[in-house]
């Protein structure tokens, strides 16, 4: 009689220890995405909030949707940097996702923009096409996809606030040369082909000058009209 | 009562469990009797998809660059096109060229395709490939033509090549090993095509037999391939059996994680693997490793300088690394990995642990394993003088037996490539 009962008792014995287990495992890593994305903190910071070097984007805030795109390129190859394609290359798209949404949703304050370094003709010239485009030149005005805030929209576009000239000018070359391309209507490959590389030094000077808006979010999907098709914005 | 109502409980636990293990069963009845099921099966434990796919590229169209020491070159379309891909071959045609690596024209195929290992695939494992490979969609895209350097663009080359490094023929069972051992030596062997890294490649691309699973460098990714024959490497004799199917079917475990080049192949292939295949491999690797002798312990480095580097690599190490691997290098395993006792740690080649401080890197996201840790990249953040003091100081500490590395191999490894 005992020994009948001895083998389930301990079966269950075994099973509630391996559930406890499970709940609150011994000496192991925080079961939370900030533990999981320690690998991003050197280049982005440990909020995303980016780090002193000019070259990394600040993460914190952008749309989920876009940095789920970003993930998804530089998974693939599509988005070329050496250091950033050997790190997602084996991961899945439901764990890109996750990562996408924990940047999305962290909300360290925006920098101070750093005084510029060019004259008042170049900023001039960089608010103008920020703001009006040049139409004679088929350049739309970035606050016509970006914002009339530049803080982007949901879930595709990104917010241009918070990022170093630097970083700007090198991702409007690459969108120019084709070394930074997107799916299908490849928007900011059209209008970067429209842009000179003195108008790329002031739009990126000037957007890198604007002050922290009082809400950075960006703004819901749908909020305004795109003036053109883009692949990472479907209608 | 609490007694009952613990029985009932267990009762309808069992009966889950046993749901669960018919519904398993008729499972596996199904896979066994459909060849298209079995066919992607064993195409995984190929890993054919890895080669045969290009990034963002419909699957097995081809097109992926293979880069070698010799040019570039590009994998075929394998779809059943008619025109481009293979949808012209019989399932003999498809045998041949897995089994003697020539095309059905005769035509000799570059040995950056595993026909070494896949000539021991048997013909019914052949069969069943060959009928899942028609049953994806054709995609209508012709191959990318080769680019080799002047002479390898000479393809009678490849007569030589074979001669010394071919032997053409199906796997033979060893009759004093168990099924399950050679079980697992058919699929290391064969579709596994473990030995194509972990065995040392000379310079004329080529793996003798006798060194087979003996370690190598890769040649063009600068990952360095441990031994699966020597326990100072990734032999695996004082492993357990769990821990090895572990790491071979999550790409974590209680020993160490994979990463760079086996993380692909966890990722795409062994994850995939039955429980019954992924112990056969265990046991049959777990077989063939073996205590070696310790390397000499030499070290490019004078004593003294030696000592002040590890020294400095402690004050690194303390800063750094200890929050995640423990000021002991105990980890907090399987996710954190442990550092002390880790034969990837103290092997004789420093490349891997060097190009992880540098690089950083996640496991593959796998079924067991689906949010994966990942080490930081540190190429920012340290010297070069940093990171050979700190892969010296892990190297050498709480019993670990490797020797010291200077700051010259470590800045080589900056520019080795990503991928």
């Amino acid at each position: 009689m005992f020994a009948r009962f001895t083998a389930p008792a301990i079966a269950i014995a075994v099973l509630s220890a391996f559930d406890g287990a499970a709940a609150q495992p011994a000496n192991q890593p925080p079961d939370t995405m900030a533990a999981r994305v320690e690998a991003c903190t050197p280049c982005h910071g440990n909020k995303g909030e980016g780090t002193s070097d000019v070259y990394f984007p600040r993460l914190a805030g952008k749309p989920a949707g876009y940095l789920y795109n970003q993930l998804l390129a530089f998974r693939s190859g599509r988005r070329k940097y050496p250091p950033m394609n050997y790190l997602l290359e084996f991961l899945p798209d439901p764990y890109l996702e996750a990562m996408a949404e924990y940047f999305a949703s962290e909300h360290p304050p925006l920098p101070q923009p750093a005084p510029s370094e060019v004259s008042k003709d170049v900023l001039a010239h960089g608010e103008l096409l920020a703001t009006s485009g040049d139409a004679g030149r088929n350049i739309p005005a970035c606050v016509s996809c970006h914002g009339p805030g530049l803080t982007g929209m949901q879930p595709g576009i990104p917010g241009l606030l918070g990022l170093r000239a630097n970083y700007i000018s090198a991702q409007l070359g690459g969108w120019r040369y084709g070394t930074r391309t997107a799916k299908s209507p490849d928007c900011m490959q059209l209008v970067a082909g429209h842009l000179t590389e003195a108008d790329v030094t002031a739009v990126a000077a000037w957007l890198a000058t604007r002050p922290a808006p009082a809400n950075p979010a960006p703004v819901p999907k749908g909020t305004y009209a795109l003036p053109f098709g883009c692949g990472s914005q479907p209608n | 009562m609490g007694f009952k109502l613990s029985i009932k409980l267990l009762s309808i636990k069992l009966l889950a469990l046993a749901a669960f293990t018919t519904a398993a069963a008729a499972q596996d009845k199904d896979k066994t009797g459909d060849i298209v099921a079995r066919g992607e099966y064993l195409a995984r434990a190929g890993d054919c998809t890895a080669c045969h796919t290009a990034p963002e590229g419909r699957l097995f169209a081809g097109g992926r660059a293979m880069p070698t020491p010799f040019g570039t070159l590009y994998t075929s379309n394998i779809t059943p096109d008619p025109e481009t891909g293979i949808g012209k071959w019989s399932a003999d045609d498809f045998y041949k060229t897995m089994h003697s690596g020539r095309f059905p024209d005769g035509g000799l195929i570059y040995p950056a395709m595993p026909f070494a290992s896949y000539t021991k695939v048997t013909r019914a494992d052949s069969d069943a490939i060959f009928a899942y490979l028609r049953s994806v969609a054709p995609v209508n895209q012709k191959n990318k033509p080769h680019e080799l350097r002047f002479p390898y663009d000479n393809r009678q080359l490849i007569l030589g090549w074979r001669t010394l490094f071919f032997s053409e023929g199906e796997f033979k069972p060893d009759p004093k090993k168990s099924a399950e051992w050679n079980r697992g030596a058919y699929l290391v062997e064969g579709l596994g095509h473990c030995g194509m890294c972990h065995s040392p490649i000379n310079a004329l691309g080529g793996t003798s037999q006798s060194d087979a699973f003996k370690g190598g460098l890769i040649p063009m990714q600068n990952w360095y391939a441990p031994s699966l024959t020597s326990n100072r490497e990734a032999g695996l004799g004082d492993w357990s059996i769990k821990d090895i199917t572990d790491l071979l079917q999550t790409g974590v475990s209680m020993r160490g994680v994979v990463y760079g080049p086996m993380a692909e192949v966890v990722h795409n292939s062994l994850q995939y693997l039955n429980d019954e295949d992924t112990r056969a491999m265990a046991v049959y690797l777990k077989g063939i490793a073996e205590p070696s002798p310790p390397p000499a312990a030499s070290s490019a480095l004078p004593t003294s300088e030696s000592s002040l580097l590890i020294s400095l690599g402690k004050t690194v190490y303390d800063k750094n690394c200890a929050s995640c691997h423990g000021t002991q290098g105990e980890g907090k395993p399987p996710h954190w990995p442990p550092l002390a006792n880790n034969q990837s740690i103290e092997m004789q080649s420093a490349v891997n642990p060097i190009r992880m401080v540098l690089n950083g890197g996640y496991p593959p996201g796998t079924k067991g394993n689906p949010m994966p840790y990942g080490m930081p990249p540190f190429a920012g953040l340290l010297s070069d003088n940093e990171v050979a003091a700190v892969v010296s100081y892990i190297r050498t500490a709480w019993g670990n037996r490797g020797t010291t590395v200077s700051a010259r191999e470590a800045n080589e490894l900056r520019s080795a490539p990503l991928n």
